[in-house]
């Protein structure tokens, strides 16, 4: 028997346990949906001073040691179509004939999302967001299923398919082992002769882009993108038209595509512990006096 | 076979003991294979089928192709997409088949949890699509990874929990071996083997129940798969909250209506490997299963429905996606609906038959829209797979067809194993008489085959 004291005591014990699971529990939601890592670097783009030279390109074909392209950097006649990132091209620029505007340019690179749906859809877990904000991948356990490739809002990641036995996927990592770990820009940032892009931390970089936007309300539309978008991303941009006119989706969810399929994820672990006792539940009702509970094959011998 | 039967009808073919000369002797295994016919004969009958010719081409074409695929690359196959990464292997082969072959769990649940016993002359076939669907869905994504030599390394090396392709790649292959195991017993009877066939009996309900909860999730997860493109899949096509659902509910009557079609084939083209049990109870059966389709389908449609309801999706059936969802729905729900349940309340068992073939194509169509054809929508311009992909494609699903056939010849799976225990004991209702066969088998086994 206990007695009036060491219930009450036990009581006590099981409700500091129960708040001590309830902040935890809290933790683990607020880190539900992530931010971003603090120091993160990114960058801010702003088209209204692109001029399409396409020596970004050229830098990063030397920066990554990527293939000749089919045509030189200086070649113009590239921005008769839109062009998307390719397994010899990890950015490319292109050209936006929009009405009452003249012509924009547009970068295209990896955006290096905040939380990344290459990353979460992948199931052997071969990409990994640094702390410095770069998106970057594994080729040694990339199996080559491609879903980065469906999942990428951006439409980004490339597949050197022409590989037979070693193809990859090729995407911009934001010059990690080159620059960024240690705290240099990217090569794109670097040889930009207009000054498009500046390379600084994060916060600072969104700072900087409602500055000027404020400073200049009729120059541009008064939206950072990038910000939110899909959960926010470690590159930006900054335009003078509807970023829908320059190829950029401006319908996009502000949530992280992850968060598209946790519902779904969540259920799993719930079909996986009340499935097996509700169908056999299920069994046991169905199949009750019906007298052929053991084994109802008895009739496998019946001769012909 | 057919017409070699019609033309010999005195061949004995093997599903017991030999009833000719050397009456009781087991058939041995080149006999089995051979189906109980001489070498000779068994060429004969070969050549005079013309689907084997159809074989002999589609294999002597595709068969390099596919060898070319893994000599000169992804690219050289399938010209390398890269906005549209999945294509015909996966959005047909993979996405395409795998709703279709639920019949395994269906069926195996149908019986061992529901205790529907009249569904046995079903129960085998049910599971042998099952199987044989999901075997070569990986053979199809085999084809279409870019390294398919790492296709264990979700399991082994590099987790991804997060995932839900990490989920598909457990469930898929957790499984397939719940499936070999149910579809041993019959593999089992076929080699002789009734020990084997004992014990996996005795796990008939726990295959069955662990069948359902791995068919929930990954048929679910297969949808859940295109959540993660939601701007890329035409909103009529897409909902964030209910496409698992979609996916799932339609896997439901995909895989009963692909029951009711294989077996009519089965009946229309090679009866002679059917026994009475089957060909007696079918009509009753794919009714049925037409009444659990019909269920399955207004379910699906309502959900879909459902669906552009939740997100205010009406003004895009005013376009021409609308009219081709409106395509989709009309043809392989609605159409289906009306054909499967006119067939049930009149008993006709064609308007049934004709129901399940426009179930199944809609089920087909509906992951084709999903993941090729409104695929990166915005884009305007519809993704066509160059001829490789289609010769891959065709030839990897004619082996699917030719190995399914040379199951059935064999392996009783339309007709029951007789045994030569039935010989020793009558295995009536008694259950005193069970041990006593398996006590009779055991010691049959431990005698020198064939005397």
């Amino acid at each position: 028997m206990i007695d009036r004291r060491d219930f009450l005591k036990g009581c006590l014990a099981c409700g500091v346990t129960a708040a001590s699971i309830g902040v935890v529990g809290k933790n683990a939601l607020a880190a539900g949906s992530f931010e971003g890592y603090p120091d993160a670097m990114g960058v801010l783009v702003d088209l209204t001073r692109c001029v399409g030279c396409r020596s970004c390109e050229a830098a990063c074909n030397n920066e990554q040691k990527l293939p000749d392209p089919d045509l030189p950097f200086d070649d113009q006649s590239v921005f008769k179509e839109e062009r998307r990132t390719t397994a010899k091209a990890y950015t490319v620029v292109n050209k936006y004939e929009v009405a009452d505007k003249d012509t924009l340019f547009r970068k295209m690179q990896c955006n290096h999302c905040n939380e990344p749906a290459c990353l979460t859809s992948c199931f052997v877990n071969a990409y990994t967001k640094t702390k410095e904000g770069a998106v970057i991948y594994n080729s040694k356990v990339c199996v080559g299923c491609r879903n980065c490739m469906i999942a990428c809002p951006f439409n980004i990641p490339a597949y050197s398919y022409s590989s037979p036995t070693n193809p990859l996927i090729k995407k911009c990592i934001f010059c990690y082992e080159t620059r960024l770990k240690n705290g240099r820009p990217p090569a794109c940032v670097e040889i930009c002769p207009q000054q498009v892009m500046t390379f600084g931390h994060r916060s600072d970089l969104i700072e900087m882009g409602h500055e000027r936007i404020k400073n200049d309300p009729s120059k541009y539309v008064s939206k950072i993108y990038g910000e939110k978008e899909v959960g926010g991303t470690s590159w930006m941009y900054l335009s003078s038209v509807d970023f829908d006119k320059i190829g950029l989706d401006n319908h996009m969810q502000n949530e992280p595509i992850i968060s598209n399929v946790k519902d779904f994820l969540g259920m799993v672990p719930m079909v996986l512990s009340i499935w097996p006792a509700l169908f056999t539940g299920i069994h046991l009702l169905a199949t009750k006096n019906k007298g052929e509970h053991g084994d109802h094959d008895h009739k496998e011998g019946d001769q012909q | 076979m057919k017409q070699y039967l019609t033309r010999n009808p005195n061949t004995q073919l093997v599903n017991s003991l030999r009833t000719d000369n050397d009456k009781g002797r087991r058939w041995t295994l080149v006999e089995k294979l051979l189906l109980g016919l001489t070498p000779q004969q068994y060429l004969a009958q070969t050549f005079k089928n013309p689907l084997n010719w159809f074989f002999a081409i589609v294999f002597a074409v595709g068969i390099p192709v596919i060898i070319g695929r893994f000599i000169f690359g992804l690219e050289w196959a399938t010209g390398g997409p890269q906005s549209n990464a999945w294509g015909l292997f996966l959005g047909f082969g993979l996405f395409g088949m795998v709703p279709l072959s639920s019949s395994g769990f269906q069926m195996g649940s149908a019986v061992e949890v529901f205790g529907r016993h009249d569904m046995e002359p079903l129960e085998r076939l049910g599971i042998l699509n099952g199987i044989l669907g999901y075997f070569f869905a990986v053979v199809f994504l085999m084809v279409d990874l870019g390294q398919p030599w790492r296709l264990p390394y979700p399991m082994v090396v590099s987790w991804g929990p997060a995932s839900v392709l990490f989920l598909v790649a457990w469930h898929v292959a957790t499984y397939l071996s719940v499936q070999a195991a149910e579809m041993s017993t019959s593999f089992f009877e076929w080699m002789g083997w009734p020990a084997g066939r004992t014990v996996i009996k005795k796990m008939a309900l726990g295959l069955a129940v662990a069948g359902i909860i791995l068919s929930t999730l990954h048929q679910g997860a297969l949808g859940a798969l295109s959540s993660y493109a939601p701007g890329k899949i035409h909103p009529l096509w897409y909902s964030s909250s209910f496409q698992w659902l979609y996916f799932f509910v339609s896997s439901l009557p995909g895989g009963l209506c692909m029951v009711i079609v294989v077996s009519t084939i089965v009946i229309k083209t090679m009866a002679w490997r059917c026994d009475d049990n089957f060909k007696l109870n079918l009509d009753k059966l794919h009714i049925s299963l037409a009444k659990g389709a019909s269920m399955g389908l207004i379910t699906y449609l309502t959900i879909r429905m459902i669906g552009v309801a939740h997100d205010n999706k009406w003004a895009y059936l005013a376009t021409g996606w609308g009219a081709w969802w409106m395509f989709e729905i009309g043809f392989g729900v609605i159409l289906s609906l009306f054909l499967l349940t006119t067939g049930v309340r009149k008993n006709n068992i064609t308007l049934i038959r004709l129901g399940a073939w426009t179930t199944i194509l809609g089920v087909v169509l509906n992951r084709l829209n999903v993941y090729l054809i409104t695929f990166n929508w915005k884009h305007g311009e519809i993704e066509i797979p160059p001829l490789r992909e289609f010769m891959i494609t065709i030839t990897i699903y004619c082996i699917y067809i030719a190995t399914y056939r040379f199951i059935l010849y064999r392996w009783p799976i339309l007709f029951r194993w007789k045994t030569q225990y039935s010989e020793y004991a009558v295995l009536e209702a008694t259950p005193a008489a069970i041990p006593a066969a398996i006590a009779a088998v055991a010691e049959l086994e431990a005698c020198p085959v064939g005397k």
